[in-house]
């Protein structure tokens, strides 16, 4: 592959309004809720009260028989899943021998309108018989720990812990114990964080419409159609060409919306009912029901000479994903040490199976938790040694060749450039004041490629057509337009591209692992290439030249040196218009595997104060520094710099899942599960680093996880500094910080 | 159950509806005059996604019942451009790109026209407390107070 490096780009890099801005100032773009059916029915669900109880029975007859009624479906009207992982996801979406916690989905019914819905529920009489729940992951790694779920735990579990473990993982390398022998100072911590949500604004909601010939359309909001159909034709018995997903604009995700909940529901009630069906959310269900992040509790003990060499670094993950197996504590435990070059490295992490709702992915899973807790002890260690926090980590940084903590050799990253951007930049040297703290943070994540499709037409009247499958979630139409524009060699604004729907476009993977901008903007650059390939075919025709002697430069085909012959350049717009004449209509298409998706570092410094009476802790000044590789439409690669940040300031100081002692959700709204608002916040200042990713033709790295990674350290690192205590356990809200500041 | 029939003023026009006496404003909007620029978050008033103004004053459209607005004037994020000319506010949030998903804009667009018609030059904390009830999730607000300050400033110079 190209890596094109120092290309000189025309059109990327540039920040033109995006293309679905007008529809959206203007009310016009329609999300998951906006889309209407004639003849639908409302629908509702019912869900277990209990954190954790065997479903004796579930009596429908009273709630079908309700007038207005048009069908009643429990888990019985799905297809049981062989795979264990789906499985998980069908005994999710409504509930089969057991409730796993609360809020977890038991019944639907689809009525003529929502009162008459909400009426049949309390119709539907469930017999449960209690079991005891658990709801903390070390409370559920105890002997006498109630089993959540027996029988998961996979033979990477050693024998003798909680059947509630499902999954051990360990990576590392170096000697731990010679390395700490070395250390001038060992620091070990013990940290919890709890459970957060995306808090996307935009409850879950689709429109089902299934019909009697077994046809069905689904729309939908969602980070992922193409996964949403996957497990739909499973758990309902369909085959994936009869149904149709499209996405509608999506209102927040943040990973929440890459795992299917209601849609399912939905396809189900239509099946039965034969009528559309429309299924919304409520908050209190998004918050009881759909993906909080994993709670944790991590050891942390790292070594250190008196120059801030790092010696041996250790570290014990143990997540919960709640009440199903996950897989998250891996990425955690791998994550933990990356941004630094380590001879002796260990992390081991444990899943445990706890009664809280199936864990969904929130930018950079698993990541902040272990990095938190990894960058406070280095915190600390710097503190007691004196040393300077950002050149503690220029010494120990993970460079081009070192081998990192969880396997790789890094290729070219940004970690060094970017701590080097945060220590000249003006932020790391301005005064504090009293009772004022700076903390700073490094993070990382992985970045991924994964499954594409992407295909262009080119219309004759010189305009492009480009259709991609995965829903714009902060600005990708822009950015794939500009990767488009930029390769074709046309203006961005002759280009339109939209998010096409399952039967239109090949195969593509959720959006996430930062993958769209870095693995659809490759395949669009492809897609582009192949488009470009048949246009110089067309105008060798013309000319009588061979193909191998046309190039395509600045939009328009050219005779490959004097050799070729002499002929003026044929523009795109030009071999458009007579393409019917010369071959047929002119596409491209690419569709790949995406892999070399670069590393992304970034560095986050945090000033706050703490208000001594109150426990408050407001956030002065907050500066986001982040390796983009190369940023397409800054603008965007800024708002994703900036929303993560203040995101992980909400999980630092405000967000928490709180469970009461009968392990129900205690705080299932905005009022009470507190995100950041704009009088909370500053400015969040960003430096883009541009270090090019050798995997991209542009450079580009995914930029969307990362930033929530560093802000929870961050944060945590400046209360320690302001208040002179170590916090240990996240959110830090007020009566917590008000209790370490009278006990010390 | 019984309908009540309301007749309002709706972005200026002269609209009659029938609702139930229980159903909430917001639920009229969206759902009998297909007025779906308005989101709901939350129904609860915790996330602003609803705001509309009633008779100039800012609500959240689901903690109004929508027999309350007999006689009222209620603007809504459809009646904020005129034509195909869009409001500065509404361009200038294109331009600084102040939106990433776009389910809050709606409600953030309605409530920060709502200050500029009382407070034509806010300081960024006054737009920072009165956005505080309008939630967003993707942006971290930063964009979104530069869009705002950007559109007064060219409204007061206009």
């Amino acid at each position: 592959m190209d890596t094109g490096t120092k290309r000189q780009f025309k059109q990327i890099g540039t920040r033109p309004a995006r293309p679905d801005g007008v529809d959206k100032v203007k009310g016009r773009a329609l999300y998951g809720a906006d889309m209407s059916a004639p003849g639908q029915l409302t629908a509702r669900i019912l869900r277990s009260p209990h954190a954790h109880a065997e479903i004796v029975s579930i009596d429908i007859s009273a709630a079908e028989a309700l007038t207005g009624v048009k069908a009643v479906v429990t888990g019985k009207d799905l297809v049981a899943q062989d795979n264990p992982s789906l499985r998980d996801v069908q005994e999710n979406i409504l509930a089969m021998s057991k409730v796993l916690y609360d809020g977890h989905a038991v019944a639907a019914v689809a009525a003529v309108d929502a009162d008459t819905a909400r009426a049949a529920l309390k119709l539907i009489k469930v017999t449960y018989r209690q079991l005891p729940h658990v709801t903390d992951v070390d409370a559920a790694m105890a002997a006498d720990a109630p089993i959540v779920q027996p029988g998961r735990s996979l033979e990477t579990v050693p024998p003798g812990m909680s059947a509630n473990v499902t999954n051990q993982c360990q990576f590392g390398h170096g000697n731990l114990d010679a390395g700490f022998a070395r250390a001038d100072l060992i620091v070990t911590r013990s940290f919890t964080t709890a459970a957060t949500h995306q808090g996307y604004i935009e409850p879950h909601a689709c429109l089902a419409s299934m019909n009697s010939d077994g046809k069905a359309d689904l729309w939908c909001c969602t980070q992922g159609h193409y996964n949403v159909r996957a497990v739909c034709a499973a758990v309902l018995g369909m085959e994936a060409s009869q149904l149709r997903v499209t996405a509608s604009e999506i209102g927040g995700g943040f990973g929440g919306k890459t795992a299917v909940f209601i849609e399912p529901v939905a396809l189900a009630l239509s099946r039965k009912s034969g009528r559309p069906v429309k299924l919304v959310m409520t908050r209190d269900e998004v918050f009881k029901a759909t993906g909080p992040t994993v709670a944790t509790s991590i050891d942390v003990k790292i070594g250190m000479t008196k120059d801030g060499t790092i010696t041996a670094a250790d570290a014990t993950l143990r997540y919960t994903g709640g009440a199903f197996p996950c897989g998250t504590v891996e990425m955690g435990a791998s994550a933990a040490f990356a941004a630094y070059d380590l001879a002796a490295v260990r992390t081991i992490g444990w899943n445990v199976l706890t009664n809280r709702p199936k864990e969904a992915a929130f930018r950079a899973p698993g990541a902040p938790q272990a990095i938190y807790a990894v960058e406070s002890v280095l915190d600390e260690l710097c503190q007691k040694l004196n040393l300077d926090p950002l050149d503690m980590r220029l010494k120990n940084a993970a460079r081009k060749g070192t081998l990192s903590s969880y396997g790789p050799t890094f290729d070219d990253i940004g970690l060094v450039a970017t701590l080097e951007a945060a220590k000249r930049h003006p932020h790391y040297h301005a005064p504090l004041g009293k009772n004022q703290g700076r903390g700073l943070s490094a993070g990382f994540w992985f970045n991924f490629g994964g499954n594409t499709s992407v295909s262009m037409t080119i219309n004759t009247d010189g305009t492009v057509s480009l259709q991609e499958g995965n829903p714009d979630i902060g600005g990708s139409r822009a950015s794939i337009s500009l990767m488009a524009a930029e390769e074709l060699g046309i203006g961005y604004d002759k280009i339109r591209t939209i998010v096409a729907d399952t039967a239109s476009l090949g195969y593509n993977d959720i959006t996430d692992g930062s993958r769209v901008t870095f693995a659809v903007g490759l395949a669009t650059i492809h897609a582009a290439r192949d488009a470009i390939q048949k246009m110089c075919k067309r105008a060798a025709r013309l000319w009588g030249i061979d193909a191998d002697a046309v190039d395509w430069i600045d939009g328009a085909a050219v005779p490959a040196g004097d050799n070729a012959g002499k002929f003026p350049p044929m523009t795109l717009a030009e071999i458009a218009a007579s393409s019917h004449q010369t071959g047929g209509p002119l596409a491209g298409h690419y569709e790949f595997t995406a892999d070399g998706a670069g590393v992304s570092f970034g560095v986050h410094l945090c000033d706050i104060e703490v208000d001594p009476e109150t426990g408050h802790t407001s956030v002065l000044r907050y500066t986001v520094f982040q390796d983009a590789g190369k940023a397409i439409h800054p603008d965007y690669v800024e708002g994703q710099m900036q929303g993560g940040a203040v995101q992980g300031i909400g999980w630092a100081l405000n967000e928490e899942y709180i469970y009461g002692a009968d392990g129900r959700l205690q705080n299932a709204g905005f009022l009470d599960y507190r995100i950041p608002v704009a009088s909370d916040l500053p400015n969040i200042d960003t430096v883009i680093l541009e270090i090019p990713n050798p995997g991209h033709p542009y450079g580009v790295r995914g930029v969307g996880e990362t930033p929530i990674v560093p802000p929870l350290a961050a944060v945590s690192n400046a209360v320690a500094r302001a208040i002179g205590v170590r916090m240990t356990s996240l959110p830090m809200s007020p009566p917590r910080i008000l209790k370490a500041l009278t006990e010390g | 159950m019984k309908t009540i029939q309301v007749a309002t003023t709706l972005n200026g026009d002269a609209v009659e509806f029938v609702c139930t006496p229980d159903e909430p404003l917001l639920d009229v909007l969206r759902n009998r005059l297909g007025l779906t620029g308005t989101k709901e978050g939350c129904g609860t008033g915790d996330c602003g996604a609803c705001t509309i103004t009633l008779d100039g004053r800012m609500v959240c459209a689901c903690l109004v019942l929508a027999a309350e607005a007999e006689g009222a004037s209620i603007t809504t994020i459809e009646g904020m451009s005129n034509g195909d000319q869009l409001h500065p506010l509404q361009q200038a949030f294109i331009d600084h790109a102040a939106l990433q998903c776009g389910i809050c804009t709606p409600g953030i667009l309605v409530a920060a026209k709502n200050l500029l018609d009382h407070n034509p030059d806010p300081t960024d904390n006054e737009l920072r407390y009165w956005l505080a009830g309008n939630l967003c999730r993707c942006t971290g607000y930063d964009k979104i107070i530069a869009a705002v300050q950007s559109a007064a400033k060219q409204m007061r110079t206009a």
